[in-house]
């Protein structure tokens, strides 16, 4: 009798192993985070101190939703650490001159600023998209390559010395200002995630994205034109690293050429993490965002923690590690449930 | 109509009159993939100096098989016996220190390394340690020559036809000390001259007393080489029978499982106006050579020959697929030549491509986002948004019409069978009004049932005024389905026949090379 209802009811570890299954390894590792630093330090839960994490997380979640366009069409963008550097440059060296100039013209030079800024990283990601699309580079090469090149001017425009001298109402709109208590960056990101949650599930050209990573024969067997999805998967995420670099500058109040070194590796470990294939094709922008929010929390536990942030970079690099083995196992677990 | 397997010849019957102890034996083998069982206890023996023929249809696991008895893979159930002894086959290395030799149609060869080193991969000759060069050289040279393979022994594989790459592959089996040889159907991509050499070193091979397992589908090889036949279905054992007890009809029962009458639907003949019309086409590789073709409406017309002939190459040109050098490819009246995809799907003519894994499905999305993804910009969308409900409709309707199973669209290609997914394949044609299908290998690797469905569909498609091209390698399909059909060969059209005059010895003459006059 008892042997009849054990085998109908599934048992707890089976019932785990569907949940791990169905939502993957990244909400577990965010309890797990969540109960280690809270235990670890009392002000880690406080309503601040996640406030601190939404606004440090905001640049990496940005880049990460254009780093996944880039992997979901079966390549990466390495570049996306320059694309911030000279977004940063430009956007300074815009605004520093015309602010001298006309210091009543606020809104103008922030605008001009901006823009000359976001087109400026925009760009780099069209040079991508051009190299990747139409003339078959790899993207490994390609978007190193432009990396190398952005960094060089952004260097050769500033001699590598931070560029002063920003209008203070950059650094007050795009970084201190707070409506409810949260600060505006990460008004910015809830809108490009609205965005992008948008363009990747109810419009065509995020369905193509998908299809192009998922089998770009098949795709190309479909009629799309799978040359002009590649193209606009590097120009997409070349704006969303410069808008990330323009928010940057804001918060920085300076134009550097020495920011976002880490940021290709960090939004390939957020995206990776969150769930998003290295092969291309699937993965969902919700879960790169927690990926991304899920890193911000770990550094920012660990410097409550007080570990050194050298030994962070280890830790980091360890989950990133075991996000990709634990993923291997879901892919096993979900063949073997299946019998 | 289900054939019982006892009604025929047992299987221990054949092998006991002559009761020499078999080279290879496998007893009750079953193999369990990821929601598949691709082989459900399946018995076999091979004996010394035969040559002992696999028949069934793609997918009916014997692929499966002799990968285990290749040492590919390690059986779920069941064991085997090596020259009456059991053994547990520890990988491929294991099965060829045994002589145990396997040439498969995926070739195992380093197209960056040339053919001498490529035959000795693993098996280097060595002097201190040192590669012996010479050596190598020389015994590559010796078993090329005794094999009368004209290839040279320093070409890199990647410069190699796909004819000469199956050479290489098969004079590395013969490298080893051999006891039993396992060929995958060797011929698919030699010309005449080549399989008849072929054939003379598996008679040799014979003499020598070795056991050769022999894939193939044509009839007239069995019939050349063979000695005894296991058919197998849906990975079951069917039937062991000896090669003079099979005729064509009741090998071809024996492998479907029905009466030919039962899995080939009749189609009614009402042919309207010309659809496709190609005329002196030459492709820009020479794959196809000054062909000719003509496709009419409510016409079911085949394209037949050897893998390699260029008949695939026809219908990609029709897509744009394939650079066109010179010739006309006319559409509904109109020159297309050197079009789009997009402009054929717009105009109504749909390309089912052989490989669905390889260029037909995007494996790891749905079946919904597959079924309508030639289609998000003519049918499912308004300014670039989608029309999600439209398409869930749209899906769910024809999932019901192909009795998808299981009937979840949201779910990914991965968890289908082969047939699901060959169905999947199709239904993107169904999606809009398609004018012209371009059918390549359409029921390749596919269950019987699904089979049946496709057949019904290009039944249906036809009768409701729809031209199709079936390019096909599968010989019932076109000698029982086509109204015309033409043969290829290396490029040229080489029959022309219609009717009656569709019969599988006149295909097959015009299949290969022709007897110099």
């Amino acid at each position: 009798m008892t042997e009849q209802i054990a085998a109908r009811r599934p048992g707890v570890s089976v019932q785990l192993q569907r949940l791990f299954v169905r939502i993957g390894v990244l909400p577990f590792l965010l309890v797990i985070a969540l109960i280690v630093f809270s235990s670890l330090s009392p002000r880690f839960l406080t309503s601040e101190n996640l406030i601190t994490v939404a606004r440090q997380a905001t640049y990496l979640a940005i880049v990460s939703m254009g780093q996944m366009l880039a992997l979901l069409t079966g390549g990466f963008d390495l570049s996306v650490g320059k694309i911030i550097a000279i977004t940063s440059v430009i956007t300074a060296m815009t605004m520093a001159p015309l602010a001298a100039a006309h210091p009543d013209a606020v809104a103008l030079t922030l605008t001009l600023g901006i823009l000359a800024g976001v087109g400026a990283g925009t760009l780099v990601g069209v040079v991508n998209g051009i190299g990747v699309a139409v003339f078959n580079v790899s993207p490994f090469m390609m978007t190193l390559g432009t990396a190398t090149i952005s960094f060089g001017i952004a260097l050769t425009l500033t001699s590598g010395v931070p560029v002063y001298g920003l209008p203070d109402a950059f650094g007050t709109i795009f970084n201190f200002t707070r409506i409810f208590d949260i600060p505006s960056p990460v008004y910015v990101t809830a809108g490009l995630f609205v965005v992008m949650y948008f363009l990747l599930n109810w419009t065509r050209m995020g369905r193509y994205f998908y299809a192009v990573g998922g089998n770009i024969k098949a795709a190309r067997l479909s009629g799309i034109s799978t040359r002009y999805y590649l193209f606009m998967a590097y120009v997409l995420c070349g704006l969303l690293a410069a808008i990330a670099g323009a928010l940057l500058t804001a918060r920085l109040e300076t134009g550097e050429a020495n920011i976002g070194a880490s940021m290709p590796l960090d939004s390939i470990a957020a995206c990776v993490i969150g769930g998003v294939s290295l092969r291309g094709g699937i993965g969902r922008v919700g879960n790169v965002v927690l990926g991304a929010i899920f890193i911000g929390l770990i550094q920012n536990g660990m410097d409550l923690a007080q570990i050194q942030s050298y030994l962070q970079e280890v830790v980091i690099g360890v989950l990133l590690i075991l996000a990709v083995i634990a993923d291997q196992l879901r892919q096993f677990v979900m063949l073997r449930l299946k019998d | 109509m289900e054939l019982a397997a006892t009604t025929l010849a047992p299987a221990e019957s054949v092998g006991a009159a002559e009761a020499p102890t078999p080279v290879l034996r496998a007893r009750g083998l079953s193999m369990q993939f990821p929601g598949v069982l691709a082989l459900d206890g399946v018995d076999f023996d091979l004996n010394p100096g035969e040559v002992h023929v696999l028949f069934g249809e793609n997918g009916a696991g014997k692929s499966t098989l002799i990968q285990i008895l290749a040492g590919v893979h390690r059986p779920t159930e069941g064991g085997l016996e090596f020259n009456g002894q059991p053994v547990d086959l520890q990988g491929v290395h294991h099965a060829r220190t045994l002589g145990i030799s396997a040439v498969f149609q995926e070739f195992s060869l380093v197209p960056t390394l040339n053919v001498e080193e490529n035959l000795f991969l693993g098996a280097e000759v060595t002097r201190h340690g040192v590669l012996d060069k010479i050596e190598l050289h020389r015994r590559a040279e010796a078993i090329l020559a005794e094999l009368g393979f004209p290839l040279r022994a320093r070409r890199r594989i990647h410069d190699l036809t796909r004819a000469e790459q199956q050479m290489v592959e098969i004079a590395k089996a013969f490298c080893t000390r051999l006891s039993v040889l396992i060929l995958d159907e060797p011929t698919a991509s030699l010309t005449d001259r080549e399989a008849e050499r072929l054939f003379v070193m598996v008679e040799q091979a014979k003499k020598r007393g070795v056991g050769i397992i022999y894939i193939t589908h044509r009839m007239s090889e069995i019939r050349r080489i063979g000695d005894r036949i296991t058919v197998l279905r849906d990975g079951k054992l069917v039937a062991t029978l000896a090669v003079a007890e099979a005729d064509d009809g009741r090998l071809l029962q024996l492998m479907t499982g029905r009466v030919i009458s039962q899995v080939f639907p009749k189609i009614a003949y009402l042919p309207g106006a010309p659809l496709l019309e190609i005329s002196k086409l030459t492709t820009a590789e020479h794959t196809v050579k000054d062909f000719n073709l003509t496709v009419r409406a409510g016409e079911v017309v085949g394209l037949a020959g050897l893998v390699g002939c260029g008949k695939s190459e026809v219908g990609r040109a029709c897509f744009g697929l394939e650079r066109v050098l010179s010739g006309r490819i006319a559409f509904d009246g109109r020159d297309v030549t050197g079009q789009s995809v997009r402009t054929m799907l717009d105009r109504g003519a749909f390309y089912l491509p052989p490989d669905r894994r390889e260029e037909g499905l995007v494996m790891s999305r749905s079946v919904r986002e597959n079924v309508s993804l030639p289609w998000l910009g003519t049918r499912f969308s308004h300014f670039g948004v989608l029309d999600r409900g439209a398409e869930r409709t749209t899906v769910r309707d024809l999932a019901r019409r192909l009795n998808l199973q299981p009937r979840n669209i949201e779910a990914d290609l991965e968890r289908f069978s082969g047939g699901n997914q060959q169905k999947v394949l199709l239904a993107k044609g169904l999606v809009s009004k398609v004018k012209l299908f371009i059918l390549d290998e359409p029921t390749v690797g596919v269950d019987v049932g699904t089979r049946v469905a496709i057949y019904e569909f290009i039944r249906d498609l036809c009768e409701s005024g729809a031209g199709i091209l079936l390019i096909s390698s599968d010989l019932p399909e076109i000698l029982h389905l086509t109204n015309r059909t033409y043969v290829m060969y290396r490029g040229e059209r080489r029959a022309e026949l219609a009717g009656e005059e569709i019969t599988q010895d006149r295909v097959l003459a015009n299949f290969f090379e022709r007897a110099q006059a």
